[in-house]
């Protein structure tokens, strides 16, 4: 199959995307597709597109453009048949002002969290309400970019007189943000891929310093990982459970990752889920697929011939 | 069950490593380095200003005259022709140099790592100007010492601080100062602090790293004397073609008395057992010809005082009235200081979104200081884009004073 894998792009998660692309390209290309990269930040991606037309786009974009439905739209315009999930449901799961919510409708459950926009804080007096968050939260909480990947712009706050900093800092990378209560235990990733989605053995993170943050995450040898995760087989089992509900309730397909955190009650919560998951050598979805005697290219082919047999 | 450590050998690596690590700045910095984004972030030499027609003609005669020696394994020294335009180069600024005690290095910056390598054990303590050049840093962390950061105001480094600290006990090893439009300050030590610290460490027998990349691009005042000049025995002097000439030759040098600079050539010897010949031949005969380097020099000297002129009036225009800035009186930097309450490191995706970019503060010293700071170079972009940048730097500034207010009323 004539593949273009699109990875780089224009956000802060670009150089991830390209570690990404490269492998998936090289993947692709030892199962006898015809795979290239093509960058949406080198050069306008109609154009590319137009000069080398591929059968399916395989995505391995990360962040703003390609998770948030941007370029699945194009993609739709331009009638490509593309991996990963429809650029409405990209929308709402990239979006974690939005995706909170879709999950509590879909009875997942995810950590008590309040967001708020930046227009509201700069514009309607939103400032004066802060003080509710902790309030309603307790601390720690953990205070998010709405619309950002790889835990950028993330802070943990311990102490009330940081809330307003960490506020701050997560608007520089979004419009809104989602502070949600800090949930303690084994932080996991649930894997799903192919048409109709399976489940790939749960990852356990644990990062040295205790936070899975930026360098946590793109640091080799900064975090341990644990395939299948180091909790009973019933936890384990109640957390597929629940990161299936969340991937049903947000209409995900082709590949995805949830990242969960089982609390010391053994209760697993959804903290987010990934449309396009990374694929690096530091990355979840890959290691959970080895476990399951599933190689990078067994992997990448499954994951576009999901995108392709679609109709 | 697999137990994934994605690297290997994490557990064999030296603890000198340890700070090595992915950050969320490296990532945005990535983004910033795109054409559409108006990067104030890196210290780069405006090369376009120095005509390739010219230094093709040269590269040739190096490469007919000299081509066998250019393509061969060298001294670990440097040639002594090229050793000999550095001297003149150093007397420029007034410093009488002997060629036999230059040491050539790729790059100031190889010294950087040299000097660490001969001086600093694991523990010792090093004396820095806060803030501090970001890739001195770099090149001594890797020995693991202690930092004692003196800081730096319009005079450049207080000795003062310095004193007290040495009277409380502290005996550094060395002591590193840009004097020269410091990077990132971009300010000068005034000749009486000079003297000052060129007694206080000959008194105390603390050896003085004086780095000059900047010195020859002065814009209107007088060369003020080198601490090198003021104390020949007890400073060693860095110096690089990198802003006079071209980056990419990777050029640099050391001047120290002869026992360090015999250590500098072991140390050297032992890591790359030699400079790039054919770069030091180009250099040499870059520099051979007077009329050519001084006209590119004046040049690049009349491009980045039109700069820093562009950018100090944008930003008294742009920026709030409560930032402070330093007034660079040469070099490629301005350092801008804004109430407490910024936090650039966190400002910095949104600068890079709104199409700006700068490197925060924090960079810049050993002990987590700096997050309302920003250094700005104004070296590379053109007047008008440094106009336009400032816009969009100021802006942002204004948005985020307003969200401050309306999160703290």
């Amino acid at each position: 199959m004539r593949v273009a894998v699109l990875a780089g792009g224009r956000t802060p998660e670009r150089e991830v995307s390209l570690r990404s692309g490269h492998r998936v390209m090289a993947s692709l290309n030892e199962r006898g597709h015809d795979a290239w990269i093509v960058d949406p930040g080198e050069g306008p991606l109609v154009e590319a597109l137009g000069e080398r037309p591929p059968e399916v786009c395989y995505l391995a974009l990360h962040g703003k453009e390609g998770e948030d439905g941007t370029v699945q739209r194009l993609l739709d315009l331009l009638g490509l048949p593309y991996t990963g999930t429809a650029a409405f449901d990209c929308e709402i799961a990239f979006d974690k002002l939005l995706a909170k919510d879709a999950l509590r409708r879909a009875g997942v459950a995810t950590p008590e969290w309040v967001a708020i926009e930046g227009w509201a804080l700069r514009d309607l007096g939103g400032g004066a309400a802060l003080g509710r968050v902790v309030e309603r939260l307790g601390l720690p909480c953990v205070v998010k970019p709405s619309r950002s990947g790889s835990a950028l712009g993330v802070g943990f706050v311990e102490r009330e007189a940081d809330l307003a900093a960490a506020v701050m800092a997560a608007l520089s990378f979004s419009g809104a943000a989602v502070i949600e209560r800090m949930v303690d235990g084994t932080e996991v990733a649930a894997s799903f891929v192919g048409a109709p989605l399976e489940p790939l053995p749960l990852v356990e993170i644990a990062p040295k310093t205790g936070r899975y943050d930026y360098a946590a995450r793109y640091t080799a040898g900064a975090t341990e990982y644990f395939v299948p995760a180091r909790i009973s087989s019933d936890v384990s089992g109640a957390t597929l459970d629940e990161a299936a509900r969340a991937v049903a309730g947000l209409g995900l397909r082709d590949v995805t990752r949830v990242d969960l955190i089982v609390d010391r009650g053994d209760r697993p919560w959804v903290l987010e889920v990934n449309v396009s998951p990374g694929m690096t050598e530091t990355s979840l979805l890959p290691m959970a697929a080895q476990v399951a005697a599933m190689d990078l290219p067994d992997l990448c082919d499954r994951i576009l011939q999901a995108a392709a047999a679609r109709p | 069950m697999a137990e994934f450590s994605i690297d290997r050998f994490v557990e064999r690596y030296a603890a000198r490593t340890s700070g090595m690590n992915a950050s969320e700045v490296r990532a945005l910095f990535a983004v910033a380095s795109r054409p559409e984004v108006i990067s104030f972030a890196g210290g780069m030499p405006f090369v376009e200003a120095i005509p390739n027609d010219e230094v093709a003609v040269v590269a040739a005669e190096v490469m007919r005259d000299l081509g066998a020696t250019a393509l061969q394994y060298g001294g670990g020294q440097g040639q002594l022709a090229l050793r000999e335009r550095l001297a003149m180069l150093m007397a420029e600024e007034g410093l009488q140099a002997d060629p036999e005690d230059v040491v050539v290095t790729t790059g100031a910056q190889q010294a950087l790592d040299l000097l660490g390598k001969i001086f600093i054990d694991p523990g010792d303590t090093i004396a820095l100007e806060a803030p501090t050049y970001v890739g001195a840093l770099g090149a001594f962390g890797a020995y693991q010492p202690r930092y004692l950061h003196v800081e730096v105001d319009a005079d450049g480094m207080i000795v003062d601080q310095l004193e007290e600290a040495l009277f409380r006990g502290e005996r550094p090893t060395f002591v590193y100062t840009v004097p020269n439009f410091g990077n990132p300050s971009g300010v000068t030590m005034s000749l009486e602090r000079r003297e000052r610290l060129v007694a206080l460490c000959r008194e105390t027998g603390i050896p003085i790293i004086e780095d000059n990349p900047y010195g020859l691009l002065r814009f209107d005042d007088e060369a003020l004397p080198c601490l090198k000049t003021l104390d020949p025995e007890n400073v060693i002097y860095l110096g690089t073609v990198s802003k006079t000439f071209s980056p990419g030759v990777r050029v640099g040098w050391a001047l120290g008395e002869p026992s360090v600079a015999q250590r500098l050539v072991l140390a050297k010897e032992a890591a790359d057992l030699c400079g790039s010949n054919l770069n030091m031949l180009l250099t040499e005969r870059w520099f051979a010809d007077e009329d050519r380097w001084r006209g590119v020099l004046g040049g690049l000297v009349d491009t980045y005082r039109s700069r820093r002129d562009a950018m100090a009036a944008a930003i008294a225009e742009r920026f709030p009235a409560d930032a402070e800035i330093t007034d660079p009186r040469g070099g490629f930097y301005l350092w801008v200081t804004l109430p407490s309450w910024f936090d650039t490191r966190a400002m910095l995706a949104a600068a890079v979104e709104r199409r700006v970019a700068y490197v925060p503060g924090t960079a810049f010293y050993a002990d987590g200081r700096g997050a309302n700071q920003m250094r700005l170079a104004f070296c590379l972009p053109s007047e008008d884009r440094i106009r336009e940048g400032i816009d969009r730097l100021g802006a942002l500034l204004a948005d985020e004073e307003h969200l401050f207010r309306s999160i703290n009323p």
